[in-house]
């Protein structure tokens, strides 16, 4: 099974249709033990309950910058392979991870409101964060802006991939820029500062997420397909001459 | 060499005719920094302290009303096919083409700065800091706006998708412009680290500008 195998899209629908509700119970099943994780995480010397925010603030950080990494890749993919679906998966990426983008800045504003003070500031990686969602809601806007689907995929795959300069920067912005939010403190050189109580259950929502989102993004490029077949077949009705 | 020559002064030449509307651009410009005003009140201490930000933000927004131009009268007039079909590299006539759009389009925005600065209540060494900055940021903007100018003339869409496309590449160019000019009014911070990274920007989308937009020409026209 090659990743050519699937350039099929009857075989692709096939095949995902046999693993997507294993995907989807083990997502369900890693979410469950997530959120009891960190529900049972013992509270911060310092931040109190608030620090729980962090199981889900974190995971859909991530997760926004792994989406438009996926999306970079596809994009590649309908550049430089050709590969039948890259434009499908990019397009069903982009809403996923405009919301994670979404659901990151929400916590990290609630997050922020009690531990900083303010629900927004214009740090550096709040600021390329809100970059990275307006681009997200550009490329929305840039697919739904065309109708010819092949057409709309190459100008979306460029855009992604000038965009895609984004994604170092929010990573080392909090290194660059030495301002409110806290370094990255999970990956890095030397071995992670953050406590084992609170390593484990971070660790297991951000797989939980990645499912969640392989899980969704699946589903989504199901979804498209049906969509293009349902398009071609109203367009070859609209087509044919009446019988009458 | 000489048809990139060329290709320059037909562009000059033909944003400068009626009808080509380079000017348009240092017009809206001084038509927004005149509204500044009016929105946040007449209050000189005000203005000055806002100044380089209104400039900033004028000069944006009249870089992004131009930007149409820059490949949406070739298309129609057929004359963009013949350039991706020529020997000359793509990517090399798009910089030129760039090049050409800052002379006619960016290029104007710096020079009516000090008149638009005395407007603001700003002093001289402010205006110098305000134009020098623009100097080094506007080819950016240029550059940045070239690749959506170039996906929307692919796409016959303009206007409001081009801004939603274009904007949030602009940010870290504004963030860095108006950071090296308050720098150099106020003195707090070192004017040369804002400044330097401007430049940076300007040379990083001199190199992904035009390849990006010379992609898109060649994927999406047809």
């Amino acid at each position: 099974m090659t990743l050519l195998d699937l350039a099929n899209p009857t075989r692709f629908l096939s095949l995902t249709a046999k693993i997507l509700p294993w995907l989807a119970g083990a997502t369900a099943v890693l979410l469950v033990i997530g959120l009891y994780q960190s529900a049972m995480a013992p509270d911060d010397y310092q931040q109190g309950a608030t620090v729980k925010i962090m199981f889900i603030h974190v995971p859909n950080a991530w997760l926004a910058m792994f989406v438009w990494g996926v999306m970079s890749i596809a994009a590649l993919g309908t550049l430089v392979w050709r590969h039948p679906l890259a434009d499908v998966a990019a397009k069903a990426a982009a809403p996923i991870g405009a919301a994670f983008t979404f659901l990151a800045l929400v916590t990290g504003s609630l997050w922020g409101r009690p531990m900083w003070g303010t629900y927004w500031e214009w740090d550096a990686r709040l600021t390329s964060v809100l970059i990275l969602f307006l681009m997200y809601l550009g490329l929305m806007a840039l697919w739904r802006a065309v109708e010819d689907p092949s057409r709309a995929a190459r100008a979306a795959a460029i855009l992604t991939l000038v965009g895609a300069i984004n994604l170092p920067i929010i990573k080392f912005s909090v290194d660059w820029w030495n301002t409110l939010h806290q370094p990255a403190s999970v990956m890095r050189m030397g071995g992670s500062t953050l406590d084992k109580a609170f390593l484990i259950p971070l660790l297991v929502m951000a797989v939980a997420f990645s499912f969640l989102f392989v899980t969704l993004h699946i589903a989504a490029m199901r979804n498209e397909i049906l969509r293009r077949r349902v398009r071609s077949l109203q367009m070859m009705q609209a087509g044919k001459p009446s019988a009458s | 060499m000489t048809a990139l020559a060329a290709l320059i002064r037909r562009d000059i030449r033909v944003a400068l005719r009626i009808g080509g509307g380079a000017l348009i651009g240092v017009l809206f410009f001084l038509t927004v920094v005149v509204l500044m005003p009016f929105a946040v009140g007449p209050d000189l201490a005000l203005l000055k302290r806002l100044g380089p930000a209104i400039l900033w933000l004028g000069a944006l927004l009249a870089s992004l009303l131009t930007l149409d131009r820059l490949f949406m009268a070739d298309h129609d007039d057929g004359s963009l096919d013949l350039l991706v079909m020529s020997r000359t590299p793509l990517e090399l006539a798009c910089a030129t083409k760039a090049l050409a759009h800052w002379l006619v389009a960016g290029l104007p925005l710096i020079v009516a700065t000090p008149v638009l600065g005395l407007l603001l209540n700003l002093d001289g060494s402010a205006t110098l800091a305000v134009a020098l900055t623009l100097l080094a940021g506007t080819p950016a903007l240029t550059l940045t706006g070239m690749i959506g100018a170039a996906l929307a003339v692919t796409l016959h869409r303009g206007g409001l998708l081009l801004a939603v496309l274009v904007l949030p590449l602009s940010i870290p160019v504004l963030i860095f412009g108006v950071a090296a000019s308050n720098a150099a009014t106020s003195g707090d911070t070192p004017f040369g680290t804002p400044f330097t990274i401007l430049c940076a920007l300007s040379l990083a989308s001199l190199v992904i500008g035009p390849f990006a937009a010379a992609a898109s020409l060649r994927h999406g026209l047809d």
